[in-house]
């Protein structure tokens, strides 16, 4: 039994020591992304934002393609990062939602485009 | 112990089809990107709103041609101006409305602040010139004007903006050299130039 272990661990161990120590430290090397904007529709809103002075709701699914629902989700976790801000009115009886960019989104998309030109530069000279 | 990696390596065999690092660094650019283009798409400017005011400026053109004072001409103009004003008002409000945000927010107030000081130098203008007796100029100040502010008010919105204002510039400029044309050009600009612009600005940026 003991033997079949090993027998099993070898090709394990085998891929586990295969020279690909280079891609690991590669793999290490990576930025930590900032997973609040990774993600895509998160990244659509802020990337919107960041050239629209303001977008409502409306404007955001539109444009992201996407349902309520799953931007509701989305924006109110930008919002609980204080990477946008929602203002909420009512226009008559409709009730609008009208959303914008804050310092801190605009820099923390800054910062990730620069992560993300890192990462291909260096793929390049790799 | 290396069975339980072996099935749990057989459970994610589908991540054998993550791309690489690289890769997906490429394709959030290009969406960032793509997503900046599409939404600079959101303009308050009512394409539909501009065809109707180049009908009006046709028929302002048509109209001003007749008259035999130069006062008539003026009052048609300025009449025809009331008139495109209301329009684009209620057109930009709709627009607005369909969006879900109020006409001074965002793409509406930086159009508004670029837009009305040229608006207010052609007033000024206008007073000024006519009490002169130069009235033969007002075509050419009006494209002018109405051409730098459509530059400025349009600077932060879609491309056409600025290709439509630079063409009232250069329309403006003939005009004010060769006043004889200043109603056909009138006619060319505020008339066809706006329903050329707001027939593709209807199609292409929602309405």
């Amino acid at each position: 039994m003991a033997d079949r272990a090993k027998l099993r661990l070898a090709p394990c161990a085998t891929t586990a020591s295969r020279p690909e120590a280079g891609v690991s430290r590669r793999v290490e090397d990576l930025p930590e992304l900032d997973r609040t904007i990774h993600e895509r529709i998160r990244l659509g809103i802020v990337s919107a934002l960041a050239i629209n002075d303001s977008l409502s709701f409306n404007d955001l699914r539109r444009l992201l393609k996407t349902t309520d629902g799953n931007l509701s989700v989305h924006a109110r976790k930008l919002e609980e990062a204080r990477y946008i801000t929602c203002n909420k009115f009512f226009d008559g009886r409709i009730p609008r939602s009208e959303y914008r960019l804050t310092p801190t989104g605009r820099r923390a998309l800054e910062k990730y485009i620069t992560q993300m030109e890192d990462l291909i530069r260096r793929t390049r000279k790799g | 112990m290396c069975m339980l990696d072996r099935q749990s390596h057989r459970l994610r065999r589908p991540r054998a089809h993550v791309r690489p690092a690289s890769q997906r660094a490429l394709e959030d650019l290009r969406y960032i990107r793509e997503t900046m283009e599409l939404s600079s798409a959101f303009t308050a400017t009512p394409g539909w709103g501009q065809v109707l005011m180049g009908v009006t400026a046709v028929i302002a053109a048509a109209t001003a041609a007749r008259q035999v004072t130069a006062q008539a001409w003026l009052t048609t103009w300025l009449v025809e101006a009331l008139l495109a004003v209301a329009i684009a008002i209620t057109t930009m409000e709709l627009k607005a409305r369909r969006r879900g945000l109020p006409l001074t927010s965002g793409p509406g107030r930086k159009f508004a602040l670029g837009f009305l000081p040229c608006v207010l130098v052609a007033m000024l203008l206008t007073a000024a010139l006519t009490r002169l007796g130069l009235a033969r100029l007002l075509p050419g100040v009006w494209m002018l004007l109405y051409g730098a502010g459509v530059i400025t008010g349009g600077a932060f919105s879609i491309p056409l903006l600025p290709a439509m204002g630079s063409s009232f510039l250069l329309a403006g400029a003939v005009a004010l050299f060769a006043p004889i044309w200043g109603n056909l050009l009138m006619a060319a600009t505020f008339g066809a130039l706006h329903i050329l612009f707001g027939l593709w600005i209807a199609r292409e940026y929602g309405g």
